[in-house]
């Protein structure tokens, strides 16, 4: 997958400004980026539910943003995603989150489906968990279930959306080995967006570094972790103030006088 | 908690003491401001003794701050003294804040009046258009429905017209019976007067099978499944569930509002004849019970009193009126953006927008009705 030249505005505010990644296939790719750099933007752009203002996304060959419909539709089959929040749907178990893909796009028969289901569960350790509803399980029992059902069609590529937020140590190396586990297994090509560096360089391959619309550093971790940019040494350091300022910008008092801003 | 204060030492010679004494905090400021008092005579030079303070916290440090700076400005020569380490490690800090802080922003003038109106032109247009888009989406999604019916979510149909149609049929018949009761009561206290009683009949068919039936059961609907639609699709939204569709593959269109639609456009008519019948059996009672009317002669007397074209007229608005209900409470469900008080939001502006659309309607009903003369 290449993104090219990728621009893309908010109303008046840019958001991308010429961002170039390449991911390689069977690896796992690493986004990272401050909160509010646009990296879940960035992942709905690649999923074509967004339009860039310029630039293209191709994924294995195919320009998303020129697809039709129905074509568009035909690859989000091969592109799994993992939400921040799971979104597994509230009304159905487990299980039928689980099936709910295969039961969409296939015409499998139901033991069939209940096979490929429950060993899809086994794969992130949560078989006993079928027959559970969504709002039984814990945060990082739903991402578990989420990603079994993003790998239910046997997707090609799998793009997770801060899938250690928000957990606590050992559910996030539960998730840090299946991200890997099943990236090496299943052959796909991961593409993970977060912000938290320790795990993240853990597990990946590539990582880029956004900020300000721009990517400001790429390497593997080792070499990330060398690097010289203060802006990337004050990221993976978490230091306080640096290139990132410490305080937003206040707006100008004229400007505000004049009632220059948004109401 | 000892209450801070400033006392006012005057030897003379221009020369004045200040003592500091007990808290300086944001809670115990407001017990002595303003201070201090005014000197009879300008002084020459002030000396802020603080050996008293008890606490001082970034309030009260404001406060010295702004009074040492006051003195400064009138040309008093000002010296600090007996400060704590810690007292004066915060005033400095206080000192460097407010420096960088700048003058208070003013609140933002209030926006002339004739922009606040053009922006809420502007923000319906965008909303109409918006809903009719999302109309061209539904629609195109219905037909390709119709061409292939084995993609159709009949389940969720059925689902559809149990809870919009089955389970709203007790409050429906209330309500439609009530009404009947109304106009036959309040119309007949009229026609009594002229001894045309029998005229009930007409009346209550008249605006009974007309008007009422269809307009009291889509607003009713509107009310129960119009909200209740925003809300299911609203909530997944704000879970990112639609997302989720999306990324599995599945149009959220096709999935939700399809058979949402569908089955409001079959439920809303089947609703609409229960209210007709509840609403005559209504004019009905109060007829026989008040103006001696029977049930024999009012069903004689129904048959002249257009209760057919009544009842068509009636019944060709009820799919419309269901259809805006559906639409619009789908629509305001994908507008849900983040954050759970979206959802509260528009599910209250599907209701408001899809009465307003209903009553439109129906007036528009009206003068179609009065061109082709039924």
């Amino acid at each position: 997958m290449t993104v090219r030249g990728l621009c893309f505005a908010h109303g008046e505010r840019k958001i991308f400004d010429g961002v170039d990644l390449r991911i390689a296939r069977g690896k796992v790719t690493a986004i990272m980026g401050p909160s509010g750099t646009g990296k879940t933007t960035l992942l709905r752009l690649i999923g074509g539910q967004l339009r860039p203002t310029a630039g293209t996304v191709t994924v294995d060959g195919q320009d998303v943003h020129q697809l039709s419909r129905e074509k568009l539709f035909q690859l989000r089959k091969r592109m799994g995603m993992l939400f921040q929040s799971g979104a597994l749907l509230t009304d159905l178990s487990v299980f039928d989150n689980v099936a709910f893909p295969l039961r969409e796009h296939t015409d499998l028969p139901e033991s069939m489906i209940r096979h490929l289901v429950l060993m899809k569960l086994e794969a992130v350790g949560l078989r006993g968990a079928h027959g559970l509803m969504p709002r039984e399980l814990s945060g990082g029992m739903g991402r578990r279930v989420a990603l079994a059902r993003a790998i239910a069609l046997d997707p090609m590529m799998i793009l997770y959306d801060e899938p250690f937020t928000g957990q606590d140590p050992i559910t996030m190396g539960v998730l840090v080995q299946l991200i890997r586990k099943l990236n090496d297994s299943l052959k796909l090509t991961s593409v993970i967006v977060s912000h938290d560096v320790k795990e993240t360089s853990a597990i990946a391959d590539y990582i880029y570094v956004l900020s300000g619309g721009k990517v400001v550093g790429e390497g593997s971790p080792e070499a990330l972790g060398r690097t010289s940019s203060p802006w990337v040494r004050q990221f993976l350091q978490g230091l306080p103030d640096g290139p990132v300022p410490f305080h937003y910008p206040a707006p100008d008092f004229l400007g505000d006088l004049l009632g220059g801003g948004s109401p | 908690m000892p209450v801070g204060g400033l006392e006012v030492d005057d030897p003379g010679e221009g020369d004045l003491r200040w003592l500091l004494k007990g808290d300086w905090t944001t809670r115990a400021i407001p017990a002595f401001e303003p201070a201090p008092p005014a000197p009879s005579r300008r002084p020459v030079r002030v000396t802020v003794h603080a050996g008293g303070l008890t606490a001082l916290d970034t309030g009260g440090a404001l406060l010295l701050q702004r009074l040492v700076d006051g003195l400064g400005g009138a040309g008093v020569q000002v010296g600090v003294t007996g400060l704590a380490p810690a007292h004066q490690r915060l005033l400095e800090l206080v000192r460097s804040r407010s420096a960088a802080a700048g003058s208070p922003v003013p609140p933002p003038a209030p926006e002339p009046r004739l922009e606040a109106l053009g922006r809420q032109v502007w923000r319906h247009l965008a909303e109409g258009w918006a809903l009719l888009g999302f109309i061209g989406e539904t629609t195109s999604v219905l037909a390709r429905a119709a061409v292939r019916p084995a993609r159709f979510r009949w389940r969720a149909l059925l689902a559809t017209l149990q809870s919009a149609g089955v389970e709203a049929v007790p409050i429906i018949s209330l309500l439609a019976f009530l009404i009947g009761v109304v106009v036959a009561y309040q119309g007949g206290v009229q026609l009594r007067a002229y001894g045309a009683n029998v005229y009930v009949v007409d009346l209550v068919i008249l605006m009974v099978l007309r008007e009422l039936a269809p307009m009291i059961a889509a607003i009713i609907v509107a009310g129960r499944t119009g909200s209740a639609f925003t809300a299911q699709i609203g909530s997944m939204k704000v879970h990112e569930e639609v997302d989720a569709l999306r990324t599995i593959g599945i149009d959220p269109v096709e999935l939700l509002v399809a058979p949402r639609v569908v089955g409001l456009v079959l439920a809303l008519p089947l609703l609409t004849v229960l209210a007709g019948l509840m609403g005559v059996a209504g004019g009905m009672a109060m007829a026989a019970g008040q103006l001696g009317v029977g049930f024999h002669d009012f069903l004689q007397r129904a048959p002249q009193a257009g209760t057919l074209s009544s009842f068509l007229v009636g019944m060709s608005k009820a799919p419309v009126f269901a259809a805006i209900v559906a639409t619009v409470g789908c629509f305001q469900g994908f507008r849900v953006g983040m954050g759970a008080d979206s959802v509260g939001r528009h599910t209250t502006m599907s209701v408001v927008q899809a009465i307003f659309l209903i009553i439109v309607a129906d007036a528009a009903f009206s003068v179609l009705f009065g061109w082709m003369g039924v």
